[in-house]
């Protein structure tokens, strides 16, 4: 038995150290990070301070967290909107076309989303489809300044987070137990109620984890807002990244990402208590 | 059967819609890459014109060659440590087998950007250069937690009697790894290093903070060359990286197909 143990220490030290090295102590570094100082000679330094807590109290930074707040929000929303059925449907299938439905929809989850973003400056831009099909349609007599606005980058989010709310949200249905759905209906609730009180909140998991995983992402994609927005458009991503690689003011921009990891904290926080007891990844 | 079509068309058209929105914007890049004319919207006739182009163009393979070696090593560690990993968290009780679950799933949920500026912190509190060593840590790292959840979801699936009669026979851990587990667990295995591939050469937001000069790799190179603006050659390479990427998704679904 006791070279058995051997095996099992070995694997398990590995995968311990690897994500203690490259994933606790760098959390840790960032929150240590954002109560250390910062002058122009020198990146980080001591003594210990929370003026960076104190300086997010700036009506700039807020502006920020409240426009990332509301366009990550309307993102989450509209996918849940237009995921919620499209999952739906796709998860009740029976038909031998559902495989390679499912395919379609993993395809763009793997694949880059950079270069989807780009793929969308062609469609928006003043000469691109849209623009081109109003004007021949006669909707619009001049094309309609679509890219480099906030419209732009909300179409881009949406588009490139789709499927991250189809996915949880197609394996939870899946998984549905079709009885339960029956026994309600049986027992003489209509379609609105069965779903409100039946499928909703069986579904609740996938639910949630689609909209963590379109509502983060929506606020820190960088390169969203930067391709597709225009100069007004900057999000929490962007701010984060400013204050790394541009003003190299690393200490504001910890003191943000904390804020940031802790509204993380509060949604896996909500996830969690809402799906205790049952099974968790849901995620692929 | 009319009525049956009538009564199915509302969901088939939402879902063709969709799928359109998915597909087109794609689809259009992918077309417009063979267009001859430089800015108009028109089609000016096919032309190989803008790959040609690329080809010439060697600060673009240098990047090519950069990220195919990253992306080859990080995946390779990456699925040797995340298998480990998704084969002693199936296996094994251990102290801490719920934290390190929980924090395999938050590694997953996490958006990119707060690895990205943590593992920059780490970096430079390590005195490690910023260049390819950072950039492969990094994508190692990001790499894991898709391998643990691929190799683990496979082995749930498998007959658990199997491990317990080869004990019961009286092989070792070793063995059981090497003799049952592996021959049984390459497909998924395969799978993980193919999703990490293409995680690592799609990459932009980690590896844009733990980028040095020196080592640029395609998805940043892609992506000083959209900031800088619209040209047909951009369309040329997206739909070379779009396609390859494809390609390694594709056979990564295959490999993770179960078999009946």
């Amino acid at each position: 038995m006791r070279s058995d143990n051997g095996f099992k220490y070995f694997s398990l030290s590995v995968i311990w150290i690897w994500l203690t090295i490259f994933a606790l102590l760098p959390f840790i570094l960032v929150s240590i990070a954002s109560f250390m100082n910062h002058d122009e000679s020198h990146i980080i330094q001591l003594p210990f301070t929370l003026a960076h807590y104190g300086e997010l109290n700036n009506t700039i930074y807020l502006k920020i967290f409240e426009k990332s707040f509301y366009l990550a929000g309307f993102c989450t929303l509209f996918c849940l909107i237009l995921g919620y059925p499209f999952a739906y449907i796709i998860a009740r299938m029976e038909s031998s076309f559902k495989s390679l439905l499912i395919l379609l929809i993993i395809i763009p989850f793997w694949t880059s989303s950079l270069i989807r973003t780009y793929s969308m400056i062609t469609i928006l831009k003043p000469k691109g489809i849209i623009n081109s099909i109003m004007m021949w349609l006669g909707i619009v007599d001049k094309p309609l300044p679509l890219l480099f606005s906030d419209i732009a980058v909300v179409i881009g989010l949406i588009y490139n987070l789709l499927p991250f709310m189809v996915l949880p949200l197609l394996t939870n249905i899946e998984r549905l137990d079709n009885r339960l759905i029956d026994a309600a209906r049986d027992l003489g609730a209509n379609r609105f109620t069965t779903f409100r009180r039946v499928i909703m909140p069986l579904t609740m998991p996938g639910i949630l984890s689609g909209c963590i995983l379109v509502f983060l992402p929506a606020m820190t994609i960088f390169y969203i807002p930067d391709l597709l927005g225009g100069s007004k458009s900057i999000l929490l991503g962007n701010l984060i990244q400013n204050q790394f690689l541009v003003t190299e003011n690393w200490p504001l921009g910890s003191a943000i990402s904390v804020v940031f990891i802790l509204l993380l904290a509060l949604l896996l926080l909500i996830y969690w208590r809402s799906t205790r007891g049952k099974t968790q990844g849901e995620l692929l | 059967m009319k009525n049956k079509f009538l009564q199915a068309l509302p969901t088939s058209s939402y879902l063709t819609l969709i799928y359109l929105f998915f597909y087109i914007p794609i689809v259009i890049l992918i077309i417009y890459s063979f267009n001859e004319a430089q800015y108009s919207l028109l089609w000016h006739g096919f032309s190989w014109r803008w790959y040609q182009e690329l080809f010439a163009d060697t600060d673009l393979w240098i990047a090519v060659w950069h990220s195919l070696i990253l992306g080859v090593f990080a995946a390779s560690v990456a699925m040797c440590i995340g298998s480990l990993a998704a084969v002693s968290l199936y296996r094994y009780q251990f102290m801490g087998r719920q934290l390190l679950y929980g924090l395999i799933f938050i590694l997953i949920l996490s958006p990119d950007i707060v690895m990205a500026i943590s593992l920059l912190i780490l970096f430079s509190f390590l005195k490690i250069p910023l260049g390819f060593w950072s950039l492969l840590l990094a994508h190692i790292t990001f790499c894991i937690p898709f391998v643990v959840v691929t190799v683990y979801s496979r082995m749930a699936s498998f007959d658990e009697y199997i491990f317990e009669a080869a004990k019961d026979l009286g092989a070792k851990d070793t063995v059981i790894f090497s003799r049952i587990i592996l021959p049984l667990l390459w497909p998924a295995m395969l799978a993980g290093w193919l999703l990490s591939f293409t995680l690592s050469l799609d990459d932009v937001i980690i590896s844009y903070f733990v980028t040095g000069p020196g080592f640029e790799i395609l998805p940043l190179k892609i992506y000083s060359m959209v900031r800088l603006g619209v040209k047909p050659e951009i369309n040329a390479l997206c739909t070379v990286t779009f396609v390859l990427t494809l390609v390694l998704v594709l056979i990564s679904q295959l490999m993770l197909r179960k078999k009946p």
